[in-house]
C-alpha cells in the first residue's frame, strides 16, 4: 500500500462536481481531506490518497484529465 | 546555543521537536520554528549582534542551528546602498537597495542553505539534495562540497549551460530531468519522500526558511537599528517576502529595535503572478500557474507561501505588482545604469514593480524604502544580451577612435 499526498485544485466549472466522491468509487483509493477552501470561482483541497501505487497514479490521471490541477501538498518544489 | 523550541503548524497550531518535517501530520499545513524568545531577550544585545561575525551568523542566536557547527562559506551581512540616483528618478527621497548579489553563490540562497545545511549536518544528514532551475542549485552544491557532504541535483533537462557549470564546479551529482515543469516537480516531490536525504526546500524547509530572516535583521541593523517604512520584495515561493518582516518583527520582540508597521510589497513578473492576480482581485485564494517568464528565479507557479505572503499585503497595507519580460529588462538597465548594479532578472522585476508603485504613487515619497535584489546579473546575462549597446570596433589608429566616437552624435566630443 502506497500513501501520497496531494493538492487539487478545482477551476470554476468542476466547483460543483462530487469529483473526490467519484474518485474514490471508480477506483480503489481511498480519500482523506486533510484541508480545503473552495468558493464560488476556485477552491482548493489538500488530500491523502491511499492504495496501490499503480491505482493512485491512475486515479491522479483520470483527476487531471477531468481538468483538475494537481500539485504536491508543500508548493513547488523546484526553485529559482 | 540555539534558542529554538519546536516546529509549531501555522494553521492548527501542533507542535513537533526540531525534526525534518515540513508539513503537519494532521491539517497538512506547514510548520515553522518558534524560539525562546524570553531568552533571547535576556541574553541577545545590539553589542552582541555587532560583535559577531559579517555573515548571515552574527544573528546565530535567532536561528535553528548552533553556530559553532555552522557550515559557513560567508554568507549574509550584504550592502545596503543608499540609492539616490533611482530614488531621484523615481521621485523617492530615502530609498535604499538591499544587494544580496555579493553573496559567495551571487545569490540570495546562500541565506537559506547555509542554514538548511547546517540544520541537516546536525540532524545526522549525509546528503543534501534540491531540484532547482539556478541560484538554489548553485548554493547546495557550494554549501555541499564547504561540509564535505555530497549533494544530489536535479535540474531541468533544457537549463541553460552558464547555469549547469555554476554548480557542476562544485561536484554535485547533477541530475537532468527529462519533462515539462510540472513532472520535474511531482518527480522530485516524490524522490523527496521516498529518500533519507535532506532536500533542503522539502524536508528541511522549516529551517532553511528561516534563513531568510536574516535579510530584515541586516536591513534593521544597517538602518541605524530601525525598521524601514516599506520593503518591496520579489515574490517567488513567497517565503522571502515573509520572512524579511517575521525578521523586523522578532528584532522588535527581542527589545533591539522599536516596533514599527513596516508595509511589505511584492513583485512579479506577469507570466507568473498567482499572487499579483489575486492580489488585483481581491482574493485570498490563488490560481496555480504555468510559468512563462524570462524571470525563471521567480518562477513558481504554485507559490508554497502565496496565501501567508496575501496574508501579509493585507495586514501591512502593501501592494503587488506585476512587470512584464520587457519591463523585466528596463528594470535591470535601470538598477545599472542608476546605481552601477547588475542585478539578474528577478532584480530586473523588483526594479520595474518599484517604478511602478511609485509612478501609482503607492510608495511616499519620502518614505525609507529598502527594494530588494536578490540574485547578480551574470547569472541571466541572455535576458539582456540583446539590448544593449554593441561595443566600438575600431582599427589601432586615433582617427579610427575619433571618427567611431563622433558618429555616437553631436552630444558626444572627442575633447
Amino acid at each position: 500500500m502506497s500513501v501520497k499526498r496531494v493538492k487539487f485544485t478545482f477551476p470554476e466549472d468542476l466547483i460543483r462536481e462530487p469529483l473526490i466522491y467519484n474518485l474514490g468509487h471508480a477506483f480503489r483509493v481511498i480519500t482523506n481531506v486533510r484541508m480545503a477552501d473552495v468558493d464560488e470561482k476556485t477552491g482548493w483541497v489538500l488530500l491523502e490518497l491511499e492504495g496501490d501505487h499503480d491505482e493512485i497514479e491512475r486515479s491522479l490521471a483520470w483527476a487531471q484529465s477531468k481538468g483538475v490541477r494537481i500539485d504536491p501538498v508543500q508548493g513547488d518544489v523546484v526553485e529559482g | 546555543m540555539s534558542f529554538a523550541t519546536n516546529l509549531r503548524c501555522r494553521e492548527c497550531h501542533r507542535e513537533y521537536p526540531l525534526a525534518a518535517l515540513n508539513v503537519c501530520e494532521y491539517c497538512f499545513g506547514p510548520v515553522e520554528v518558534t524560539y525562546d524568545y524570553d531568552g533571547i531577550r535576556k541574553n541577545v544585545t545590539r553589542a552582541r549582534i555587532e560583535a559577531g561575525p559579517s555573515s548571515l551568523w552574527r544573528y546565530r542566536d535567532f536561528l535553528p542551528c548552533d553556530a559553532e557547527s555552522a557550515i559557513d562559506i560567508g554568507a549574509g551581512f550584504t550592502p545596503l546602498i543608499r540609492a539616490k540616483n533611482l530614488g531621484k528618478l523615481l521621485g523617492l527621497n530615502n530609498l535604499y537597495i538591499k544587494n544580496d548579489t555579493t553573496n559567495p553563490t551571487w545569490s540570495f540562497k546562500d541565506r537559506v542553505v547555509a542554514v538548511a545545511a547546517s540544520r541537516a549536518r546536525e540532524l545526522g544528514y549525509e546528503k543534501l539534495a534540491c531540484a532547482s532551475t539556478g541560484n538554489l542549485a548553485n548554493s547546495v552544491s557550494a554549501h555541499a562540497a564547504a561540509a564535505g557532504m555530497e549533494a544530489v541535483v536535479f535540474i531541468p533537462h533544457d537549463l541553460e549551460l552558464g547555469k549547469v557549470l555554476g554548480s557542476s564546479i562544485y561536484g554535485p551529482t547533477l541530475v537532468k530531468v527529462n519533462g515539462n515543469y510540472d513532472a520535474v516537480n511531482r518527480l522530485c516531490a516524490e524522490l523527496a519522500g521516498n529518500y533519507n536525504w535532506a532536500f533542503v526546500n522539502v524536508n528541511v524547509r522549516p529551517y532553511y526558511s528561516e534563513g531568510s530572516k536574516t535579510l530584515g535583521f541586516e536591513v534593521a541593523e544597517q538602518l541605524g537599528w530601525q525598521a524601514p517604512d516599506h520593503c518591496v520584495v520579489p515574490i517567488a515561493s513567497g517565503s522571502l517576502f515573509v520572512k524579511i518582516r517575521k525578521g523586523f518583527q522578532e528584532l522588535a520582540k527581542a527589545g533591539l529595535i522599536e516596533e514599527k508597521a513596516t508595509r511589505m510589497s511584492g513583485a512579479q513578473a506577469t507570466g507568473c503572478s498567482p499572487v499579483a492576480t489575486a492580489w488585483q482581485e481581491g482574493s485570498m485564494n490563488f490560481r496555480p500557474q504555468r510559468p512563462d517568464t524570462i524571470a525563471k528565479s521567480l518562477a513558481i507557479g504554485n507559490p508554497a507561501d502565496g496565501y501567508y505572503s496575501l496574508v501579509q499585503l493585507k495586514e501591512t497595507g502593501g501592494s503587488c505588482g506585476s512587470v512584464t519580460d520587457d519591463e523585466i529588462v528596463q528594470g535591470m538597465k535601470l538598477l545599472a545604469e542608476t546605481e552601477g548594479i547588475f542585478g539578474e532578472t528577478a532584480g530586473g522585476v523588483t526594479i520595474a514593480t518599484l517604478k511602478q508603485l511609485a509612478e501609482q504613487g503607492r510608495i511616499g515619497a519620502d518614505e525609507v524604502t529598502v527594494a530588494f535584489i536578490t540574485g547578480a546579473g551574470f547569472k541571466t546575462v541572455e535576458a539582456v544580451a540583446d539590448s544593449l549597446n554593441a561595443p566600438l570596433e575600431i582599427d589601432a589608429t586615433v582617427e579610427s577612435f575619433e571618427a567611431a566616437y563622433r558618429a555616437l552624435g553631436p552630444a558626444v566630443g572627442v575633447a
